[in-house]
């Protein structure tokens, strides 16, 4: 082995040394090139990254189109408000800053429990609305705190604002924030900024693309925290498209008001065009409150109620139509050639084999006008037993029963109007004259939505082949003329003005106002099997209440049908109800009379009574509730009171309500 | 020397390493006021003036003799170990790590002082050790017992940066010293086999999580690949010319984490691009390389090592930190020398600087001892 001396030691670190500074400046080298790389060859794809971090864009969402009644009064506008959103995936700390939140803007129990919820559920990116409606002392207050509530958002934005509330939630439907689902479908950067809201039902859901309008954008230099330095640029947002539909507001609301504490639905349709009215549903729910998302509580507390308001009863409701059928039964008895002055014995009732089918009454010697008039099941017992069901259900279906129709925003079902073939087809089962019997007075298997009943009514009082239709100026194109006589409608229309003016079964709703007379027909339908009238006992087990009408009776304007749930005789439930929208059609400061002492004796408007029962249902919850906010003291241009001519709000020039909201 | 005559005072001061400094610390300066928002406090001011205290140690330290140097060697290493158990037992006592020792004018941070002490101790072992023992097994034992202590201590604490830090510069001492190759051979493969085992049983979950991140930044983006992807945006958005003084959206944005401290290149690098970051690498080449010119001129082994151990501590400093804010090593938290705002970190440059011209002066002084 070679001596090792110092001066081999010197030349070992000589070339050790060398090595040393060759690594350093290899490493040097290395750096050079690393960075030479970075900032040149990737330099664009790092500016893009520092110019994301830099600027924060953000989506303005687009104030949403109105919805119009057919005067231009807004069923559906928005309101400017103060908001604080959060968006889960940014927050640091879930339980503190709620919290905080919920110290700083007053949240109660249920509302935190609420939020917890949703943001639980949320998909992380979705914003998830902590609360509206803020006065700017809280948004300030909250807007100050910023840096210790990561994922808090304030905003300044618009809220969707119902005036009438519950009278247009079905129809209009509401809107809330999107779903996973719904982003997952329409993969919209929208739909995920905080304070957009999207169609969630009704119109609101099919007019969505039309109603949205163009977002807003809002640059900003933002910290990494997301303090925002300074505003670079802003573009305005475009509003939504308004959609003006053939509804007439203040009838709505009326209508909708008058049904008071029953389950109902209330169809009225302008016999001229088609265009409905009013499509009512009650009790409903406040599209208003739905808007900030749907509270837990309330949410069970209508799904608990037995009058199912999350259910629009209008088009989505089926009934057997009991004997608001027999009008139109009398034109398909006189197609196939019967007298309309050929008159059957009704003693009471009808045999057929060894059953015995009781009647209402003793009516003695009938002709076909008087069995509509005193609502006799035996003449039609003994017309539909000696000319079968078949021969008089395609006449029901020429009249709309069992039919679906073209309308936006709605779900119809459509029910059954049975005949022969039905019936094999469903049960593999021959017809009997049993069944022709009770689909004849309504009953057994023919069930229908009150839409459909409404549709009837009107295609009787027009003598036309006539569609419902919802959008304003946009009639559907009227049929050709229904294939009966003038002679043979006439006979029909005379039956149902002699119910209404006559000894009828709606003697009691006769209207006279000014020369205006209503015609209509009364039906009670039966929920049971057919055991006696269910007038008593439990309220499921009670008959249905139906009435359909028609006014004026010589020239007829408007039709519609009322049912109402399980309200016993049609004259006592329903017919009173439509009595009242008729004479609101044409004298409604009567009309309003008496629905405010109505409404007096109910405890107040819809609103008041769901408030109240809202408390009272978070009460037995052992929830505290804060008192409901005082709804806004405006009236509104589709109020019912807004017909009054004594009354400003009747003016049709915007008020200040409708100024502020945009 | 001819041209013009400097007092003879200044005749020794080395200034083509000292210019080039100053305009690196100056430069350093300019891109702290910028991290602080475009003001000289809180960083710049104190970063100019602890460079200016410093300076003036170094340039007392190069005055110092040789043989007092190598006869404190040993003392000073104890003492060093002594303040490093110190701080251990403060932190045992106080319950949680702790670093430094508070001593009322100064935040001393012990295992900073070992960085130079390591150097200084094992040249002076080396120095003094007869050329003939140097194939034996005492030639490491001894050694390899001196590096161990301080940096199982600092890598209790734990510091992971410091430990490596302290183990380089006593590795590049035992390269430089003349060591049979194979032995670093054989340390190299051990340490390959080693490293995953310290990787998965010695590191803590913080530190193995860093070294997972490096491997895979994307994997991360907002938790600890964070700090990588940043510094990557911010050195990659300066381009070639940087978006200007106080310009850096990166920084004044708050988007860089630690922008004047460890990733104080990435600051600099957004605001004045590849030109300055090219100027800092020339500066430490410039340093660097007078280091080992003074190293390879040195008249005897143990000053020949110390001035290698010294270069080789401030190149570790340099090469972990700008290996990390361009993304080619884990985050380990060593500040880069004259740039980073931090007093330990000047210090312990400042101390390797000072060493340098005091092995520089005794090399001028013509030492008649053996080579």
């Amino acid at each position: 082995m070679e001596k090792v001396s110092p001066h081999l030691l010197k030349q070992t670190f000589d070339r050790r040394m060398f090595v040393l500074g060759a690594v350093q400046g290899g490493v040097g080298l290395l750096l050079a090139a690393r960075m030479g790389y970075i900032a040149v060859a990737e330099n664009e794809k790092y500016q893009m990254e520092a110019e994301s971090n830099r600027v924060n864009l953000t989506l303005i969402p687009p104030r949403r189109g109105w919805i119009l009644d057919r005067n231009g009064s807004p069923l559906a506008s928005n309101q400017a408000d103060f908001r604080v959103d959060l968006i889960p995936d940014r927050m640091t700390d879930d339980r503190t800053e709620i919290a905080t939140l919920a110290t700083l803007l007053r949240l109660d129990e249920a509302q935190v429990a609420d939020l917890h919820q949703k943001v639980d559920q949320s998909g992380g990116f979705q914003p998830v609305e902590v609360a509206s409606g803020l006065s700017f002392d809280d948004f300030a207050a909250v807007s100050l705190r910023l840096p210790e509530l990561p994922g808090v958002v304030p905003q300044r934005g618009y809220t969707r604002y119902y005036p009438t509330g519950p009278s247009v939630g079905h129809l209009i439907g509401y809107v809330g924030a999107a779903s996973a689902e719904e982003f997952a479908e329409d993969p919209n950067p929208l739909l995920v900024t905080p304070g957009y809201k999207v169609g969630k039902d009704g119109l609101e859901k099919d007019f969505e693309q039309v109603l949205r309008g163009v977002p807003g954008a809002r640059r900003a230099e933002v910290t990494a925290q997301g303090r925002v330095v300074r505003d670079l640029e802003t573009r305005e947002d475009v509003q939504g498209h308004p959609v003006r539909l053939t509804i007439d507001g203040p009838v709505q609301d009326f209508a909708s008001r008058r049904i008071g504490l029953e389950s109902a639905s209330l169809v009225l349709i302008d016999c001229h065009t088609g265009g409905i009215l009013s499509l009512v549903s009650m009790p409903a729910f406040d599209p208003n409150t739905f808007v900030g998302g749907i509270g837990r509580l309330r949410w069970e507390m209508l799904n608990t109620n037995d009058h199912i308001p999350l259910l629009n009863k209008a088009v989505r409701g089926l009934y057997p139509p009991g004997s608001t059928v027999k009008p139109m039964a009398t034109l398909a008895l006189q197609q196939l050639g019967v007298s309309p002055d050929e008159r059957v014995l009704c003693p009471g009732g009808y045999r057929l084999g060894n059953r015995f089918f009781r009647c209402d009454a003793v009516h003695g010697s009938v002709d076909m006008r008087q069995a509509i008039e005193h609502s006799c099941n035996t003449y039609f017992w003994s017309m539909s037993h000696k000319y079968g069901y078949d021969a008089i259900a395609p006449t029901a279906k020429l009249m709309g029963l069992g039919q679906e129709f073209d309308l936006p925003g709605t779900s119809q079902r459509y029910g059954t109007v049975p005949d022969a073939a039905w019936k094999m087809r469903r049960y593999e089962q021959e017809w009997t004259d049993a069944d022709s019997l009770n689909a004849a007075i309504g009953q057994g298997y023919v069930s229908v939505s009150p839409l459909q009943l409404a549709v009837m009514t009107a295609r009787i009082a027009s003598g036309r082949d006539l569609l419902p239709s919802l959008l304003f100026n946009r009639p559907k194109p009227l049929g050709p003329a229904l294939p009966f006589t003038p002679e043979q409608f006439a006979v029909t229309r005379d039956g149902m003005f002699n119910v209404v003016n006559g000894s009828g079964t709606g003697r009691g709703v006769r209207i006279d106002i000014g020369g205006v007379l209503m015609a209509g027909k009364t039906g009670t339908a039966q929920v049971r099997a057919m055991a006696g009238r269910g007038i008593a006992g439990d309220w499921k087990s009670r008959d249905h209440s139906l009435f359909i009408c028609y006014a004026p009776a010589d020239a007829p304007r408007y039709a519609m049908s009322v049912v109402v749930e399980h309200g016993t005789f049609g004259a006592r439930a329903a017919a009173p109800i439509a009595r009242d929208v008729m004479t609101f059609l044409y004298d409604p400061g009567t009309a309003i009379d008496t629905l405010h002492r109505l409404e007096t004796a109910w405890g107040g408007t819809p609103q008041q009574r769901m408030a109240r029962d809202y408390s009272a249902f978070a009460a037995a919850q052992g929830v505290v509730v804060p008192p409901p906010r005082p709804a806004l003291a405006t009236t509104s241009p589709v109020d019912a009171e807004a017909r009054l001519p004594e009354t400003p709000a009747a003016a049709p020039a915007p008020t200040p309500a409708a100024v502020t909201a945009r | 020397m001819t041209g013009f005559a400097l007092p003879p005072a200044l005749r020794t001061v080395p200034w083509g390493m000292l210019v080039p400094l100053t305009a690196l610390v100056l430069f350093g300066a300019a891109v702290l006021h910028s991290a602080a928002g475009g003001s000289m406090s809180p960083y710049a001011w104190s970063h100019l003036v602890r460079f200016a205290v410093f300076l003036t140690v170094a340039f007392g330290i190069s005055l110092v003799p040789r043989e007092l140097v190598q006869r404190g060697a040993y003392p000073a290493y104890g003492a060093v170990l002594l303040l490093l158990l110190g701080v251990e037992i403060l932190g045992a006592v106080g319950g949680g790590s702790q670093r430094w020792l508070e001593l009322g004018f100064i935040r001393l941070q012990p295992s900073e002082l070992m960085k130079p002490t390591i150097v200084l101790v094992l040249a002076t072992f080396f120095g003094s050790l007869s050329p003939g023992m140097m194939g034996s097994w005492r030639a490491l034992v001894a050694p390899a017992v001196l590096i161990a202590l301080p940096v199982g201590l600092v890598m209790l604490q734990p510091d992971l940066g410091t430990g490596l830090a302290i183990t380089f510069g006593g590795i590049v001492v035992l390269f430089l010293s003349g060591l049979p190759l194979r032995w670093f051979i054989g340390g190299g493969l051990a340490a390959l086999i080693a490293a995953p085992l310290a990787f998965f049983f010695l590191l803590h979950d913080y530190q193995r999580n860093r070294v997972l991140v490096f491997l895979d930044p994307e994997s991360d983006p907002l938790g600890t690949g964070y700090h990588i992807t940043q510094s990557k945006i911010a050195i990659g958005s300066g381009g070639i010319f940087g978006k200007g003084f106080g310009q850096g959206s990166q920084s004044h944005l708050d988007y860089l984490p630690e922008p004047h401290t460890d990733f104080v290149f990435a600051t600099m690098a957004e605001e004045w691009g590849l030109l300055g970051g090219m100027f800092v690498l020339l500066v430490f080449g410039i340093i660097l390389a007078w280091g080992r010119n003074i190293s390879r001129a040195a008249p005897d082994r143990f000053s020949r090592l110390l001035a290698g151990g010294m270069t080789a501590t401030i190149f570790f400093y340099v090469a972990i930190n700008l290996m990390m804010v361009m993304g080619l090593a884990p985050v380990v938290g060593i500040p880069l020398p004259f740039m980073s705002h931090g007093g330990s970190s000047m210090m312990t440059n400042m101390i390797c600087l000072g060493t340098l011209m005091m092995i520089d002066r005794w090399t001028r002084k013509g030492s008649n001892l053996p080579v």
